[in-house]
């Protein structure tokens, strides 16, 4: 596809602390908003592939010596249902094996109505019917409480007065530091 | 033949290369022969009372059985494993060894009166001095320590940790307190500033169970159960920093078995990629920590089938953890052979001295 963005709802469909999974080409995104930034991950942990929109979020704790804490309480860290392996939102590393075992993030900007419109026009960003109408559940609801469909979302306009969440698809990937296993041969994966 | 009895066979029929023994005791033979090197108070004490020496190393050993001397090395006369002679007849000799080291598990730890315990492991590190190390200089010895106090142990530390006969220090593996504890960073600080190795042991106070649930009926339980209390040690050495905060320090896991070091360390591994924020300090993986810190003797043997064997020691993804041992005079039904035919020639060289000789820099 040409497009590299993907518009996947309102703005202020997603209320601070909240989340939500948007589908992107097959591919499920797990999008946060935390202390008013918007982060997106592949919702999949790398372990065992559990759904990370269901992890919470952990102060990250750091020690230079025992008995030492540097407290990072920022929250920043999510921690996989499963197996609490943890993970950098905003980078998508984990704590224990930063340079081997990592989930793939997802730029997230919030555009303007206007720059979205421009965006969908020249074709470098695309809406996602179904993923519209899951973020904004609740906030646009038609008339006679019916939802409105993919089919129907597909058509929506955006309004110059709102803000839209943007996903990249196809970041520009960091370059992967060389696979270095900390573990050895993988003992206890 | 088991391992350590090479009665009526040249040794090269097992192994040419060199071999460095990490574990052969040194017993005591009475009480009597510490007074030498114990101040007349604390022989006053002795005689006043009557007392036989701890109790303790009996009850681990029970002294009449093989596994606290095998029948070929038992004396007309005597201790077995109490004389220089002995060792060098029974081990030193027929295994022309390279060098051993000599523990003694004498169980002061047992003690609880701090300044006579302390008088009393002087006097039996002294008597190693006297007795072991200057009478053969293949020898090398494990001091013993005051297992009940931090500030004593460090005393004692400095005060013979200097002599180049001593290249550790005793830890028995069952203790009141886990070994990993902040009171005692201080003390492994001063072993590693030695350049000496923390020995850990088989044995310990007579509180400390073998099982983490309390104490067995059977003597076949407690033997079979003792890896737990190392695998509890390690634990704790490993989850309360004790790496990160002493980098320099060397464990040594003698009598101990090695075989569940992988199952240990897959398990820490796994637990630790989730809890880790409790103990930030431990930034890489525990079985990691293993290999870097700590090494294991191969008495005894965790054995099994040859073809199981073979896959276990894979386990443990490294060479460079096991050393060699008889643990003389203990009666173990090892067999060197076994271990030998399964490791590759390099890894066998490694066992057999390499190992040892850059761990205790012999």
């Amino acid at each position: 596809m040409a497009e590299s963005k993907v518009v996947v709802g309102r703005a202020d469909a997603l209320k601070d602390g909240e989340r939500t999974t948007v589908e992107v080409n097959g591919r499920e995104i797990v999008l946060f908003r935390q202390k008013g930034r918007y982060y997106a991950l592949l919702n999949r942990c790398p372990h065992r592939g559990a759904p990370l929109c269901k992890g919470r979020f952990m102060a990250n704790i750091t020690s230079e010596a025992v008995g030492e804490y540097v407290f990072h309480g920022e929250d920043r860290l999510l921690a996989c249902p499963w197996h609490g392996w943890e993970f950098d939102i905003t980078t998508g590393q984990s704590y224990f094996d930063p340079a081997g075992t990592r989930v793939r993030p997802f730029p997230v900007e919030v555009e303007s109505g206007e720059q979205v419109r421009a965006e969908i026009e020249s074709g470098v960003a695309s809406y996602t019917p179904a993923e519209y109408a899951a973020v904004t559940v609740g906030a646009e609801v038609g008339t006679g409480g019916m939802r409105p469909g993919p089919y129907q979302a597909e058509t929506f306009d955006v309004s110059i007065e709102d803000d839209y969440i943007v996903v990249s698809l196809r970041p520009p990937r960091p370059a992967r530091p060389s696979r270095i296993r900390t573990t050895g041969t993988g003992e206890g994966q | 033949m088991t391992t350590a009895l090479l009665e009526g066979i040249d040794r090269s029929a097992l192994w040419t290369g060199s071999v460095i023994d990490v574990d052969v005791h040194a017993n005591v033979p009475s009480i009597q022969t510490l007074y030498p090197y114990l101040s007349e108070i604390w022989v006053d004490w002795i005689e006043e009372r009557g007392w036989k020496g701890p109790a303790v190393a009996a009850a681990h050993y029970p002294p009449a059985t093989e596994f606290a001397a095998r029948l070929e090395w038992r004396p007309v006369d005597g201790v077995p494993a109490s004389r220089v002679e002995q060792l060098q007849s029974h081990i030193l000799d027929p295994w022309r060894v390279d060098h051993a080291i000599v523990n003694c598990y004498y169980g002061l730890d047992g003690l609880r009166h701090p300044d006579w315990a302390a008088a009393l492991v002087s006097a039996l590190n002294d008597w190693l001095i006297a007795e072991w190390l200057e009478k053969d200089d293949r020898l090398r010895a494990t001091m013993v320590i005051p297992a009940r106090s931090p500030e004593a142990m460090i005393r004692e530390i400095r005060r013979v940790g200097d002599h180049p006969g001593f290249v550790q220090v005793m830890f028995p593996a069952r203790a009141d307190t886990l070994w990993g504890q902040r009171i005692y960073h201080e003390v492994f600080a001063e072993v590693a500033r030695r350049d000496m190795v923390v020995g850990l042991h088989y044995g310990g106070t007579t509180e400390g169970a073998p099982s983490s649930t309390g104490y067995p009926a059977y003597q076949v339980e407690q033997y079979a159960a003792e890896w737990q209390s190392f695998a509890t040690q390690i634990t704790s050495l490993v989850s309360e920093g004790v790496f990160t905060q002493v980098p320099d320090l060397r464990v040594s896991v003698l009598e101990g078995g090695f075989l569940w070091v992988p199952v240990w360390g897959w398990r820490m591994n796994k637990e630790w990629k989730g809890l880790r924020r409790e103990v930030p300090w431990l930034s890489r993986p525990p079985l990691d920590i293993i290999r870097d810190h700590v090494r294991f003797s191969i008495a005894p043997t965790d054995g099994g089938p040859d073809h199981l064997m073979e896959k276990a020691i894979g386990w443990l993804g490294s060479d460079d953890l096991l050393m060699f041992a008889t643990d003389y005079p203990h009666r173990r039904d090892d067999e060197i052979e076994q271990l030998l035919r399964i490791l590759s020639p390099e890894a066998a060289r490694k066992m057999m001295s390499e190992t040892a000789r850059e761990w205790y820099r012999l």
